[in-house]
């Protein structure tokens, strides 16, 4: 009896401890401003400079401010930090500043800021792990206290772009101060966002900025803090949605996300991406495959796959289907008058056998990731008597069999770094670089000629006729772009952009 | 004795050792360090950088012997990803392993003492039948999935517990239930097969015959006796139960060493890695080994073999 007295004693007070702990934890988003924000990757660093992964360009997009914005809906330029700017000749910028904005830290923002950062950057020994985005920067001059000119290496016209996307502007005298290490363990920047707590490899705070100046492009933030947390499993996100834990969620797979729609307390809102997928053909001497030099095997992959059902069935809404290795947004990238090749595997037979395949061939495919996607393509292939063997990797390891010419097909995808240019998308695999295994080095004139001209026309002119090229001759397999699913709250109102980036400074409750 | 000691200490020194080589290439033949540090879209040059930055470009077998070196004189290196000392990290993210660590190894004691005992007490029956099925489940299912089903009941349907984080005391919960749970048989056969065999002693007829209540021969006489052997098996599974942390606070997101593993070989970061493979090697050898002295010291037959 007196057992029984005391465990019925435990049992209520544990109920009671429970539910009081529980009902101080479960105020959901929208009841204290607050977004949630599960995400499954850590940033090494939250100085945009030094992480090379999506949530750092989110944090770094919230935190910091570029000289440039580029608006998301018209794809326009807008001056943000900066207010005007003039190319002054084919290597030189020059940039007014906007006054009286402030950093988090108290700092005013002037020319010594931008002079400072763009210096810093275009080192090579400060090891910015992105070079690619900071290596055409030659210098940066001070010419009043808000005025600035910037000079490039070479020819770059994709300037402005880099600087409305991974170029954000430190604080100088801070950054001087605390370098790199003091800026990812106590981040100052002039964002809509401030840095107010962060626990690396587990979570990262967010709160609105109320001094952000009035005349950014970017609209005074609404939500007052965004709790970044670094969830790395997929289930463990998706349970944590499901019980309001979490508000936000992205990257989200597709039949995943369709599971999602049914529950009432959330929604489902995919977009486009720039990021593309295709398929490389090694065609390269000493390729394993011979059989890929054969321009008809080739034609005869592409005719192979039906991308309009991948489209619809697999890979999901927003994305669709594109014919050039490029994303279509990007300045340059257009389909206009390379050779498309519809689906039809009878053709694609007759092909086969007319390079003297009749009886079938055996290819190996390397794949990263979406592997639902790759078992699609090789059903496919299957399908006209190519029989493929999967050798899924991890993502540096199929670098590596690429660059060392071991790669016979690739199911290969690119993000462009959201970058709305051709020069940050087909030079990788068509301009000599590592993983171009194609090299034709008339592709590659066109191709650099593009990236170095100042005249936007030629630019045009020469991307297309290098596209043109990659398409007749059957370089690579264009497929389709892939969308991203975010699953959400219901009660929060946003849009999906192509370059991956929630903006949570325009979001609002519904 | 103290030989014997030794002999076991210089047999875990190597132990530890023959490890850490095989971890360090291991590593290496996973793919390019420099290729998975750079990311997607690096160039020829970020990966020089990088090559040289780390000392990737020397030969592999100066590359372990320099970071053994380093590390005997206690310098564990900097996290090629979060850019911090590793042993700040490390020591950071320890406590919330060793909490959980222990925490199940409690759960586990407290399910499984009770029901090898009852099994024990009441043997071939229905009971007994019901404590070795929960032990087989125990032993059967992932732990990872044992996890989700907790998290779909106490978190989705019934909404008690948090799902993932470690915050509070409630965020240790199911963690706890999901590692406890899978050790627990092993405490469970052990019990109720030492307490079968204690149960039959004649000190056991004995203290029954002089009248002696059911319970206080069960706990007092024979439970001390039978209880001797799991002193010895809890120093060893308190080891897989810090090592095997990986999977179960890597679905939880708990802040520990185990998601630390976790993200290290997730980005390659393979000075952090190295030094967890050490350190979590290290503490299985030493735990081990104090439960072989342990069972050295209870039962002098095992000093000889």
């Amino acid at each position: 009896m007196k057992f029984m007295h005391k465990a019925a004693l435990l049992g209520l007070a544990s109920t009671a401890l429970v539910s009081v702990a529980f009902t101080g934890t479960a105020l959901a988003g929208k009841a204290d401003n607050t977004i949630r924000f599960a995400y499954d990757q850590a940033p090494e660093s939250v100085d945009p400079y030094f992480n090379n992964v999506r949530i750092g360009v989110i944090i770094g997009q919230h935190v910091w401010d570029t000289l440039v914005y580029r608006d998301p809906n018209t794809n326009e330029y807008k001056g943000q930090l900066a207010t005007a700017w003039k190319q002054v000749d084919d290597r030189t910028i020059e940039f007014d500043l906007r006054q009286g904005v402030k950093f988090h830290n108290g700092e005013e923002f002037d020319a010594d800021d931008v002079v400072y950062t763009l210096n810093f950057i275009s080192k090579p020994e400060n090891k910015v792990v992105t070079q690619n985005n900071v290596s055409w920067i030659e210098k940066a001059e001070k010419l009043d206290k808000y005025k600035v000119r910037l000079t490039t290496k070479e020819v770059f016209p994709a300037a402005i772009e880099y600087l409305a996307g991974p170029i954000v502007m430190h604080p100088n005298e801070y950054y001087e101060k605390v370098g790199p290490k003091g800026q990812n363990d106590r981040p100052v920047g002039s964002g809509p966002y401030k840095v107010t707590n962060y626990v690396p490899g587990k979570s990262i705070t967010l709160e609105k900025n109320d001094q952000y100046f009035k005349d950014s492009p970017k609209p005074q933030p609404k939500i007052a803090k965004i709790e970044i947390r670094f969830i790395p499993d997929r289930q463990t996100q998706m349970a944590e949605v499901i019980s309001n834990g979490i508000d936000f969620i992205m990257h989200v797979p597709k039949d995943q996300a369709d599971q999602l729609e049914a529950v009432p307390s959330l929604q489902v809102v995919s977009g486009e991406t720039m990021r593309i997928v295709f398929m490389q053909m090694n065609l390269l001497d000493g390729s394993p495959a011979p059989a890929l030099k054969d321009e008809r095997v080739r034609k005869a992959i592409i005719h192979a796959i039906d991308r309009e059902s991948m489209v619809k069935n697999i890979v999901g809404s927003g994305s669709r289907v594109i014919n050039t290795i490029c994303f279509p947004s990007q300045f340059g990238c257009t389909d206009e008058g390379a050779m498309r090749y519809p689906y039809d595997p009878a053709k694609a037979k007759q092909l086969l056998a007319e390079a003297g395949y009749a009886n079938g061939l055996n290819l190996d495919i390397l794949a990263y990731r979406e592997r639902n996607q790759t078992e699609a393509l090789i059903g496919y292939l299957q399908a006209v008597g190519i029989k493929t063997n999967l050798r899924f990797l991890q993502y540096a390891a199929m670098r590596e069999q690429v660059a060392s010419n071991k790669a016979m097909l690739t199911h290969q995808t690119w993000g462009s770094f959201s970058v709305n240019d051709v020069s940050a998308s087909t030079p990788n695999y068509f301009a000599f670089r590592s993983e171009d295994i194609t090299r034709d080095s008339q592709v590659r004139d066109l191709l650099m000629k593009g990236n170095t001209s100042v005249d936007p026309q030629v630019r045009k002119d020469s991307y297309k006729g290098a596209l043109k090229l990659i398409a007749d001759k059957a370089y690579a397999v264009p497929l389709y772009s892939l969308p991203v699913y975010y699953v959400a709250t219901s009660d929060l109102s946003f849009k999906a952009y192509p370059d991956e980036l929630p903006r949570f400074w325009e979001m609002t409750w519904k | 004795m103290i030989g014997y000691i030794l002999k076991r200490l210089g047999l875990a020194l190597l132990v530890a050792l023959a490890v850490s080589i095989i971890a360090f290439f291991l590593l290496r033949l996973s793919g390019d360090i420099a290729v998975a540090i750079a990311g997607e879209g690096a160039q020829d040059e970020d990966l020089r950088l990088i090559r040289q930055t780390y000392g990737l470009d020397r030969p592999l077998v100066i590359q372990y012997l320099d970071w053994l070196w380093q590390t005997i004189r206690g310098d564990f290196g900097t996290s090629i990803y979060f850019k911090t000392e590793v042993s700040k990290l490390v020591l950071e993210k320890l406590p919330t392993t060793i909490i959980l660590g222990f925490s199940a190894l409690g759960f586990a004691l407290l399910i499984s003492i009770p029901l090898g005992v009852l099994a024990a007490v009441y043997p071939n029956t229905w009971i007994d039948r019901l404590a070795l099925g929960i032990a087989v489940v125990g032993q059967a299912m992932p732990n990872f999935f044992f996890a989700l089903i907790l998290v779909m009941i106490f978190s989705i349907s019934l909404r008690w517990l948090p799902v993932s984080g470690s915050g509070t005391w409630l965020h240790f919960v199911m963690p706890t239930i999901a590692l406890g749970y899978y050790v627990a048989p092993a405490f469970m056969r052990l019990i109720r097969a030492g307490m079968i065999e204690v149960l039959s002693a004649d000190y056991i007829r004995t203290a029954r015959a002089k009248g002696l209540p059911a319970g206080k021969v069960i706990f007092k006489h024979a439970l001390r006796n039978a209880v001797v052997p799991v002193v010895a098996l809890t120093a060893v599974q308190l080891g897989f139960l810090l090592g095997g942390s990986v999977v179960i606070e890597t679905i939880f997101a708990l802040d520990g060493l185990g998601y630390l593993a976790y993200q290290s070989i997730t980005y390659k970061d393979f000075p952090v890695m190295q030094i967890i493979v050490l350190l979590l090697s290290v503490l299985y050898v030493l735990l081990t080994l104090a439960s072989d002295i342990a069972n050295a010291w209870l039962d002098p037959r095992i000093r000889v073999a």
